[in-house]
């Protein structure tokens, strides 16, 4: 298993920048300190061994709702009422976002996945999109839908929402039929 | 042509309305606006098995001045619907509308922030055809409703037109 070897090599590089590594169904998943996940990339893109060339996947996650709490259903209900929240969850705003990097070795064909977490607001992710170009719309879209800032990023644009759009519709607080008003039609004559 | 075996050197009375309506109805141009999937429905209905040149309305206008009819035909998001006005209003008078599918007509499936719950919320609309996506047969329907609407009404202004809904497929005799 080369994402196994990964891993390793990884803990052995960067030993202050891996947090964790857990697997699930012989699915790596290592997770990293933000403010290294240029380096740690640019490491398993270039490792003679490793070579993981290709980003199949930038994508963003929103965790603030843990999952399988009870919390959970009474957020949905009154998505404007953030006193739902509990104390655990306000201390979790911290690291309130996710990106995962799905990450894959043309030469070994296998993934390996990364993990960051990214705090509700302030905090920017490095771009990986100057280590594989594939990175450049999948960071638009994370960003265009969580929000999610990433700093060194060549056009950091909305990819599907129109540029004058407000508001971030993945997020968990976003209501399912929008906000009235944010997105105007053309006028019925 | 052979309409002068027929008609020999008798002639037709009629009122220059009922025959230009008659002539608008038999040429109903599209302009396919196929947003998604029902636009594959729609080729099929343009194509050899249903074959809509017996209605007339074989020539697909890309250019929107060219048509008379806007089939819209998929998933109209906020983002799209201002495209789809704006080839609406470039379409020359006297034009018509049809909703294809659940989605142009009420948003479908896709209840959520991104999709206009109804096409009706910025173009008026003649025929709304169910199904997701609609048979040719039924799309065909709504071509007809078009025509009879063409016959009854002539090319008044759009908007005060009433519109027809069609849910079901017309029952088909082999």
């Amino acid at each position: 298993m080369i994402a196994q070897r990964a891993a390793e090599k990884l803990k052995e590089r960067f030993p202050d920048a891996v947090l964790s590594v857990s697997e699930f169904r012989e699915q790596i998943l290592v997770q990293v300190e933000t403010s290294t996940v240029r380096d740690v990339c640019i490491f398993l893109r270039d490792d003679e061994e490793l070579q993981f060339d290709m980003a199949i996947d930038v994508l963003g996650a929103d965790r603030l709702v843990v999952e399988g709490t009870s919390e959970k259903a009474d957020y949905i209900n009154d998505p404007f009422d953030r006193q739902i929240r509990s104390k655990k969850q306000e201390i979790s705003m911290n690291e309130r976002f996710e990106v995962i990097y799905v990450l894959y070795s043309n030469k070994h064909k296998e993934y390996v996945r990364l993990k960051v977490s990214v705090a509700e607001s302030g905090q920017k992710v490095p771009s990986v999109a100057p280590v594989w170009k594939s990175a450049n719309w999948a960071e638009r879209e994370a960003y265009d839908m969580f929000g999610i800032e990433f700093e060194g990023h060549p056009d950091l644009r909305r990819v599907y929402m129109p540029e004058y759009f407000e508001h971030f519709p993945l997020r968990k607080d976003f209501p399912l039929m929008g906000i009235p008003g944010s997105l105007p039609l053309p006028d019925k004559q | 042509m052979g309409l002068e075996k027929a008609m020999g050197d008798s002639f037709v009375v009629t009122k220059l309305n009922e025959a230009i309506r008659w002539c608008q109805k038999n040429s109903v141009w599209p302009q396919p606006m196929g947003i998604s999937c029902c636009a594959i429905e729609m080729m099929a209905f343009a194509s050899s098995r249903f074959d809509v040149s017996r209605f007339g309305s074989e020539v697909f206008r890309f250019s929107p001045r060219q048509a008379d009819l806007m089939i819209v035909a998929g998933t109209t998001t906020y983002k799209m619907a201002h495209v789809v006005r704006k080839i609406y209003d470039q379409m020359p008078d006297p034009k018509w509308v049809i909703a294809m599918g659940v989605c142009t007509s009420s948003g479908g499936m896709y209840r959520t922030y991104s999709v206009v719950q109804g096409i009706d919320q910025f173009i008026p609309v003649d025929v709304y055809v169910g199904g997701c996506p609609p048979r040719p047969d039924n799309l065909i329907h709504a071509l007809m409703m078009i025509q009879k609407k063409i016959e009854r009404e002539g090319s008044k202004e759009h908007h005060q037109a009433q519109p027809i809904f069609i849910d079901q497929p017309p029952t088909i005799s082999v």
